[in-house]
């Protein structure tokens, strides 16, 4: 075999703009979906993933040569691309989709982003996504993407280390129970996972959010790459969760054990 | 006995009216240390609530698969059983499990539903399965229901961390329906069921040059019980300080109330406590019969994590602490007081 030069990598970023994880959520009197006139943000598992992925290139310099951030979602979520380039991504892609369509299923978006994978003349080498989006909380997207382009997959990574040379990633993950270990072959999906002590997502400067703006972002629709985002399951209806009401307080210790005695819990005996 | 057989009838009549085929459920179930996790027990009491036929799975290595295999077989609800082993399935790797997945659900394939719970390798998995076959997933379901008549499923799931709950419907345009049950929304199956189910193996669809390769588990080692499937939690903030006040004050309660031990993001976050423990959005989400919320505040994405326990104890300094809206019982107090009171009168 004769020695090649090291690939360099491209990184891939899908992320969402959903309503700010602070916001207590409302539902709408048509039980149709819930008030979305409230403060939106970067979905916090993407934060944590764009933030991964700045960090992938500090460690490995140049041997990134691309992180890409794209979106797939109504026109005020190129807000949030601005964000993503803000904290280093390079430059971006927005999918955009009507304000009033209703939001993509997981399927349609991995179809999407199949799909945008394939016009990147260089390749992609590592996609890095949330594991779940806190509003639709499906958890699903990155698993699908990587069934489709038939990828390694590792979800809820907590640790990832990237080898460019051996073109692999050795990924923790969370998992029920504890933590486990995989090494993926590139081109690979990871999902990242909250509970990343050491990860806590920069904040972008002012002048990186001004440079942000001068970042390409290039606009598509679902039809300039022939997907259909229809959703396939049909949501009948969007309520309140049955409401839990406190039952007051009590004044010591002893009132407290009387009222778990009540409902039959004593302690162990050992 | 019965009831299979009046599945089987609806089953033959619906045939021949060319309606709906009745439904077939295929439910994974996962297995650990010999034993069938609970929250796949779950999985199948809901997978039974759809009123047709349920098939199960088991897959994992040859030295596994017999012993499961046995308990299984007896699984109430259950009229067969099939299972796959081979090395290649002693760590449940996406890359490798889903192609007997494809395989079993492509062509001709009697299944219109595959259930697993929501477990972190299901969650891996069925998705990767789902796209492959094009269809979509639900995800977390906490209620059911099948129309016969239609084909269609429609499920319940709380979405935006359990503050709505979200109606879909997946109609017969969907042919095989994917979802994950959130195990706390249903009772465990038995396994009183002497009969036994139908049992047949199945060869599993080797992988060659697979993508990925698993490189070792740790797991936290506990003697109390699994968090997830605890009957009683007791679980910390960010009030307890550091890792060794943690440990110093929970585990006593836990172990004089026989119970898990939990902990807020905050306090996973500040180190005091392993990840694995963690309850919430990001974390696990529990409802057990009792949970002791100590110097947790109560922010909604811990509440997503359990809210529907039956009940809920706080004890915290902050009398507005939001935790106090949905605690049955709420103790203004000062926990590094009242946790090792408690234990004392606890021990009595």
């Amino acid at each position: 075999m004769r020695p090649s030069a090291v690939r360099l990598l491209n990184i891939l970023v899908p992320i969402k703009r959903a309503v700010d994880y602070a916001v207590k959520i409302r539902v709408n009197p048509e039980q149709t979906g819930i008030d979305l006139n409230v403060k939106h943000s970067m979905n916090p598992f993407d934060e944590i993933a764009v933030e991964e992925a700045v960090r992938i290139r500090e460690r490995l310099k140049d041997a990134v040569k691309s992180i890409k951030v794209v979106t797939i979602g109504p026109p005020k979520s190129a807000e949030t691309l601005r964000t993503a380039l803000a904290m280093g991504a390079d430059s971006a892609i927005h999918v955009e989709i009507p304000e009033s369509a209703p939001a993509p299923e997981p399927l349609g978006v991995a179809k999407t982003l199949k799909a945008l994978i394939e016009r990147q003349k260089e390749g992609v080498d590592v996609v890095i996504m949330g594991k779940q989006a806190i509003d639709d909380d499906a958890g699903q997207t990155g698993q699908m993407l990587a069934g489709l382009m038939g990828w390694s997959q590792a979800t809820f990574a907590s640790k990832v280390v990237v080898d460019p040379e051996q073109k692999v990633a050795n990924v923790t993950r969370e998992i029920d129970g504890g933590l486990e270990e995989l090494r993926c072959k590139l081109p690979v999906i990871i999902t990242t996972d909250l509970r990343q002590v050491h990860l806590q997502p920069r904040y972008a400067s002012l002048p990186n959010i001004m440079k942000a703006k001068k970042k390409p972002v290039e606009k598509l629709t679902a039809t300039d790459l022939g997907i259909d985002l229809t959703p396939r399951l049909e949501t009948i209806k969007v309520t309140e969760p049955p409401k839990r009401v406190g039952g007051g307080k009590v004044a010591n210790v002893d009132e407290l054990l009387a009222k778990l005695k009540e409902v039959g819990i004593t302690g162990k005996r050992a | 006995m019965l009831k299979v057989r009046t599945s089987l009838l609806n089953r033959l009549l619906a045939r021949s009216y060319a309606t709906a085929p009745s439904p077939h459920a295929l439910v994974f179930l996962e297995h650990h240390q010999g034993d069938l996790d609970s929250a796949s027990l779950s999985a199948l009491t809901a997978a039974s609530q759809l009123g047709g036929q349920v098939t199960g799975l088991v897959v994992g290595s040859p030295e596994e698969v017999p012993s499961v295999v046995e308990k299984a077989k007896r699984l109430n609800g259950l009229s067969t059983l099939l299972h796959s082993a081979s090395p290649q399935y002693s760590t449940l790797l996406p890359e490798t499990i889903s192609p007997l997945f494809e395989k079993l659900l492509s062509q001709n394939s009697p299944f219109t539903h595959v259930v697993s719970a929501h477990s972190s390798s299901a969650k891996s998995i069925l998705p990767r399965v789902a796209a492959k076959l094009d269809v979509p997933a639900v995800s977390d379901i906490t209620s059911l229901e099948h129309d016969a008549a239609s084909g269609s499923t429609t499920f319940t799931r709380p979405i935006y961390a359990g503050n709505a709950i979200s109606t879909v419907r997946a109609s017969s345009s969907i042919p095989i329906k994917f979802f994950t049950v959130r195990s706390t929304a249903f009772a465990a199956a038995g396994a009183e069921d002497a009969a036994g189910s139908e049992v047949k193996a199945l060869d599993p669809v080797e992988v060659s040059d697979a993508p990925s390769e698993h490189l070792g588990t740790s797991l936290t080692k506990s003697d109390r019980p699994d968090l997830g499937v605890a009957s009683r939690v007791v679980s910390g903030g960010r009030a307890l300080k550091n890792a060794e006040t943690f440990q110093s004050t929970l585990y006593p309660l836990a172990d004089a109330l026989g119970a898990a031990v939990g902990a807020s993001r905050a306090a996973v976050d500040a180190g005091y406590a392993d990840n694995s423990l963690q309850v919430g959005q990001t974390g696990k989400v529990v409802a057990p019969e009792l949970y002791m919320a100590l110097g947790i505040s109560g922010a909604i994405q811990h509440l997503a994590g359990m809210k529907d326990s039956k009940l809920i104890i706080a004890v915290n300094k902050d009398p507005d602490a939001p935790i106090f809206q949905v605690a049955d019982v709420g103790l203004v107090a000062d926990l590094f007081e009242v946790v090792p009171e408690m234990v004392e009168k606890l021990k009595q």
